[in-house]
C-alpha cells in the first residue's frame, strides 16, 4: 500500500514534465556510467558531433517541413541513444548516423507517423554498411541489477508511458528464452545469462517503447511485442546473427500501420501522454492527430 | 553580436516570421562549418620508437588451449593446437561442428605456424632510453607523446541401438576422424565411452543441448600406425573448414567437471576488422604503462599476475583483448608478421596464392585479433559467441621499461631531470602494484630506491627562490 502511494506520489509530482526529459536523464546517466566506469570507446568529440548533428537535422527538418516549433527533445533522446550504442573510429560516421536517425523521422512516414525508431534505423544502416559496430556485451554483467533498477525507476517517473510495451516484450522474451533452454535441456543459468544484458534492458526500456513507432492500441502493442520477441530470437538462434532485438524491431516496424488499421487506438502526443484508448471524438478532438492540420503537425 | 544578429538568432529559434533567404544561410553555415570540421580530423599514425625486449609466452598459463579461426563471408577455418603431453593412445578430441565435414574439409596443420602466430601477437615488453637532458631541445615527455573394436556389422547395430550415426570416417595425417550425429545424448555418451573417448561426468546435458541445436560431433583419435609411418614425435594441429553463419566457439564441454578455470587463447584472422564476443564483455588489457626496470627479468610473472588481476577486476566474466593489428606490420615486433603462405595454411582463403604479380604484402588485408579468456562453468555458462567489427584500430598489450639517463653532465635541465626521477620511480612502483597486486613495499625494495644516484635534495623554499 505504502509503496503504491509512494509511486502515486512520485507520478503526481512529475506529471507536469515531458517524459522525454526523464528518458534523456536516465540514458545520460547510463552513458556517463559507461564512459567513466567501463571506459567506452566514445570520445567527447563523437558525443558533441552526434548531438550537434541531431539538433541541426531536427532544426532543418522543422523548417523544411514547416512545423510550428523546434522541438529538440526527441532529437536529444536519439542522440544519447546513438552515443550509447554506436562505436566507430570515424567522426564523420557518428555525424552521419545522427543525420540518418533524425532525417528518417521526417522522410520515412506513413499516415503522419514515422515508421522506424530513428536510433534503431541509423544504427543498423551504419553497421550493415561496415562503417561502425555495436558492442552488445559492452555492459558486462556486473552492474546489471543497478541497471534494472535505473530502468524501472525511469518507468515510474515517465508515468508508465508505454510500460505495457516494455513489460510485454520482456515477458515474451523471457518466456521464449526459458522455453528454448528447457527444450535444449540447458541449465537456467544460460537464459539468465542471456537476460543479464544491459543492451537488452536499454532496448526494452528506451528503444522499443517509442510511442511514435508502436501501435496505438494496447492489443496492437501486445501483438507487436510478441512479433518483435519472436523475430529477435529468430535472428539469434536461427540466422545466428548478433543484435537480434534491433533487427527484430526494424523488421516489425513496417507492420505497425497494418496493426493500427486492424486495431485502431488514439495517436500518442508527447504533450499529453496516453495509454492509447480511443478518445471519444467530442471530448478532446484537438488532440487526435487525425484532426490536426498539416500546420500543427509534430514530428518527434 | 549586433542587434540584427541577435534578433536573427531569436527568430531562428522561435521559427516564426523570417526571410526565407536568412533560413538558407542559417542552414548552410552550420552545414559548411560541420564539413570543414570533418576535414580537419586527421588520425595521426603513431609509431612506437622503442626496442622490443620480451614477450609473454602463452605457455605461462596452465591448461591453456590455443585456437586460430580464419573467417570471412561465413567461411570458417579452425585450427586447434595440440599440446597433448601424455601417451598418444590416450588422446581423444570431441568438438561440436555445425556441418558434416568431408575429408577435404579436414587438414593437419603445422604447429610452427601457430607458434609463430602466438609469438607475433604476444604481450610484449619494450624499453626506452632517456636522452641527455642537457642536449634536449624539447621537453623529455615529447619522445613519449610521439609513440604514439567389434565386427563391422555388430558395431553398426550397436550404433543404431544407441541412436548414433557415423556420418563419415577418415584418416587424415596421424589422426583417425569420425563425424557423428546423434538422436539423444545418453546414447552418444555411451558410444563415446565404449569407443574409448573419456567423457566427463555430467557431459550428457551439454551433449543433449548440442544435439538439439543440430550440431554434429567431430571426434579424433591418434592412429598409431600412421603416426609411426610419419615419424612424428608430437601431434600436429587439426584443422577443419566449413561454411556456417555460426560464429562461435563451444566451450561448455570443457567446463563440465573441470578442475578449476581454464585458459583459452583465440587468434582470429579476418578481413574487415577486430573480433569481439557478443555475449560477454570484451575488455582491452591495460597497455603502454611504465613499469620498473627489474621487471625485465620477471616479465612472465608480471604478465601472469597482471592478467589474474584483470580477471578479478572484471569479476571473472571478461574476455580480454591482447592484440589487434593489421597483419602487414607490427611495431615493435615480438616476431615478424606471418607470410602469405603461413596465413593461407591457417585458413586465410582470401589471400591470393604465392607468386601472383602485383600483390605485395600490403595487399594482405588480414586483421589479427588475439583474445585471452579464463573460463569456468560458473562464470561462462554459455558458449562464446563472436562478431567481426569494422574496427581496424591497432592495439597491443605493451609494457614499457624506461632507462634513466645516467650521464654526469651538469646543467639546470640535468638537475631538474634527476629530481623528477624519484617521482617517476614511485609512479612506476605504484603502477606495478596496481597492475599485478604485488606488495608495494617489496616493489620499492626490489627497485632499490636508496641506491639511485641522488642529487642534493632542495628544500621547498630553495626551489621557490632559485636565485
Amino acid at each position: 500500500m505504502c509503496f503504491n502511494r509512494l509511486v502515486e506520489h512520485i507520478s503526481c509530482r512529475f506529471r507536469s514534465f515531458d517524459p522525454r526529459l526523464y528518458q534523456i536523464a536516465s540514458l545520460s546517466t547510463l552513458l556517463a556510467y559507461g564512459l567513466l566506469w567501463l571506459h567506452f570507446d566514445v570520445s567527447i568529440l563523437q558525443i558533441t558531433l552526434t548531438f550537434g548533428t541531431a539538433l541541426v537535422t531536427q532544426y532543418a527538418g522543422t523548417r523544411l517541413y514547416k512545423l510550428p516549433a523546434f522541438d529538440p527533445l526527441s532529437a536529444l533522446v536519439s542522440a544519447v541513444g546513438l552515443c550509447i550504442f554506436l562505436r566507430t573510429n570515424s567522426m564523420a560516421v557518428a555525424a552521419l548516423a545522427a543525420g540518418i536517425a533524425i532525417a528518417s523521422k521526417f522522410t520515412i512516414r506513413w499516415q503522419k507517423k514515422h515508421i522506424f525508431n530513428p536510433t534503431n534505423l541509423a544504427l543498423l544502416v551504419v553497421v550493415t554498411g561496415g562503417l561502425g559496430w555495436i558492442s552488445p556485451g559492452q555492459w558486462g554483467q556486473a552492474a546489471w541489477f543497478g541497471f534494472l533498477i535505473a530502468c524501472l525507476g525511469s518507468l515510474v517517473v515517465t508515468r508508465a508511458v508505454r510500460a505495457d510495451v516494455t513489460l510485454s516484450f520482456l515477458g515474451f522474451y523471457v518466456v521464449l528464452l526459458i522455453t528454448r533452454a528447457l527444450w535444449l535441456g540447458d541449465p537456467l543459468t544460460i537464459p539468465l545469462h542471456q537476460l543479464e544484458s544491459g543492451t537488452l534492458l536499454i532496448f526494452s526500456f528506451f528503444m522499443i517503447t517509442d510511442p511514435k513507432t508502436t501501435p496505438d492500441s494496447r492489443l496492437g502493442r501486445l501483438i507487436f511485442t510478441l512479433l518483435v520477441a519472436l523475430a529477435a530470437l529468430g535472428v539469434q538462434f536461427v540466422l545466428f546473427r548478433p543484435h537480434g532485438p534491433l533487427w527484430a524491431l526494424l523488421i516489425c516496424s513496417p507492420l505497425v500501420p497494418l496493426i493500427d488499421r486492424c486495431f485502431p487506438g488514439s495517436r500518442y502526443d508527447w504533450a499529453r501522454p496516453s495509454k492509447g484508448e480511443l478518445t471519444p471524438p467530442l471530448s478532446a478532438p484537438v488532440f487526435v492527430p487525425l484532426s490536426i492540420s498539416s500546420q500543427q503537425r509534430r514530428i518527434s | 553580436m549586433s542587434r540584427q544578429d541577435y534578433e536573427a538568432c531569436e527568430n531562428g529559434w522561435a521559427g516564426s516570421r523570417q526571410d526565407p533567404h536568412m533560413l538558407n544561410i542559417r542552414l548552410y553555415v552550420p552545414a559548411v562549418l560541420f564539413l570543414v570540421t570533418l576535414l580537419l580530423w586527421n588520425g595521426n599514425a603513431s609509431a612506437f620508437c622503442g626496442f622490443y625486449v620480451a614477450k609473454a609466452d602463452s605457455k605461462l598459463f596452465n591448461k591453456a588451449s590455443e585456437v586460430a579461426i580464419a573467417r570471412a563471408e561465413d567461411k570458417t577455418v579452425i585450427t586447434m593446437a595440440n599440446d597433448f603431453k601424455g601417451d598418444v593412445k590416450e588422446f581423444a578430441l570431441v568438438v561440436p561442428v555445425p556441418t558434416v565435414l568431408e575429408k577435404a574439409q579436414i587438414h593437419v596443420g603445422d604447429a610452427a605456424v601457430l607458434k609463430h602466430l602466438a609469438d607475433y601477437s604476444a604481450p610484449r615488453l619494450v624499453e626506452y632510453f632517456d636522452a641527455n637532458p642537457c642536449r634536449l631541445l624539447y621537453p623529455e615527455s615529447r619522445s613519449m607523446d610521439m609513440m604514439g573394436k567389434a565386427s563391422p556389422s555388430l558395431q553398426r547395430e550397436r550404433e543404431k541401438a544407441l541412436g548414433v550415426t557415423v556420418e563419415a570416417q577418415y584418416t587424415v595425417g596421424e589422426y583417425d576422424i569420425l563425424i557423428l550425429s546423434a538422436h539423444e545424448s545418453a546414447g552418444l555418451e555411451t558410444w563415446l565411452t565404449e569407443n574409448g573417448y573419456r567423457i566427463p561426468k555430467g557431459a550428457s546435458s551439454v551433449l543433449h543441448s548440442y544435439i538439439k541445436q543440430n550440431l554434429k560431433f567431430f571426434v579424433a583419435k591418434v592412429n598409431l600406425g600412421e603416426q609411426a609411418k610419419l615419424g612424428l614425435t608430437h601431434l600436429r594441429p587439426l584443422q577443419i573448414a566449413f561454411e556456417s553463419p555460426r560464429f562461435m566457439l563451444p566451450i561448455r564441454l570443457g567446463t563440465v567437471n573441470a578442475d578449476g578455470p581454464q585458459e583459452l587463447f583465440v587468434y582470429f584472422l579476418t578481413r574487415q576488422g577486430r573480433v569481439e564476443t557478443t555475449n560477454y564483455r570484451t575488455v582491452r588489457l591495460p597497455e603502454a604503462q611504465e613499469i620498473p626496470l627489474y621487471v625485465k627479468d620477471r616479465f612472465g610473472d608480471f604478465y601472469r599476475d597482471l592478467f589474474g588481476q584483470q580477471v578479478k577486476r572484471e569479476q571473472h566474466r571478461g574476455v580480454f583483448l591482447e592484440y589487434a593489428w593489421d597483419m602487414t606490420w607490427c611495431d615493435p615486433c615480438a616476431a615478424d608478421p606471418l607470410s602469405g603462405e603461413e596465413l593461407r595454411s591457417l585458413g586465410v582463403f582470401w589471400l591470393e596464392p604465392h607468386g601472383r604479380p602485383g600483390r605485395g604484402p600490403q595487399a594482405q588485408n588480414v586483421f589479427l585479433t588475439r583474445l585471452h579468456v579464463r573460463y569456468d562453468e560458473a562464470h561462462f555458462p554459455e558458449d562464446l559467441l563472436f562478431q567481426e567489427t569494422s574496427d581496424r584500430a591497432n592495439f597491443q598489450a605493451r609494457y614499457i621499461l624506461r632507462h634513466p639517463w645516467t650521464g654526469q653532465d651538469d646543467c639546470t635541465a640535468a638537475a631538474a631531470y634527476r629530481e623528477q626521477l624519484y617521482g617517476r620511480y614511485e609512479q612506476q612502483a605504484q603502477t606495478l602494484a596496481t597492475l599485478t597486486g604485488w606488495n608495494i613495499s617489496e616493489i620499492r625494495k626490489a627497485m632499490n630506491f636508496g641506491a639511485r644516484p641522488t642529487t642534493d635534495e632542495k628544500k621547498w623554499y630553495q626551489r621557490l627562490w632559485t636565485n
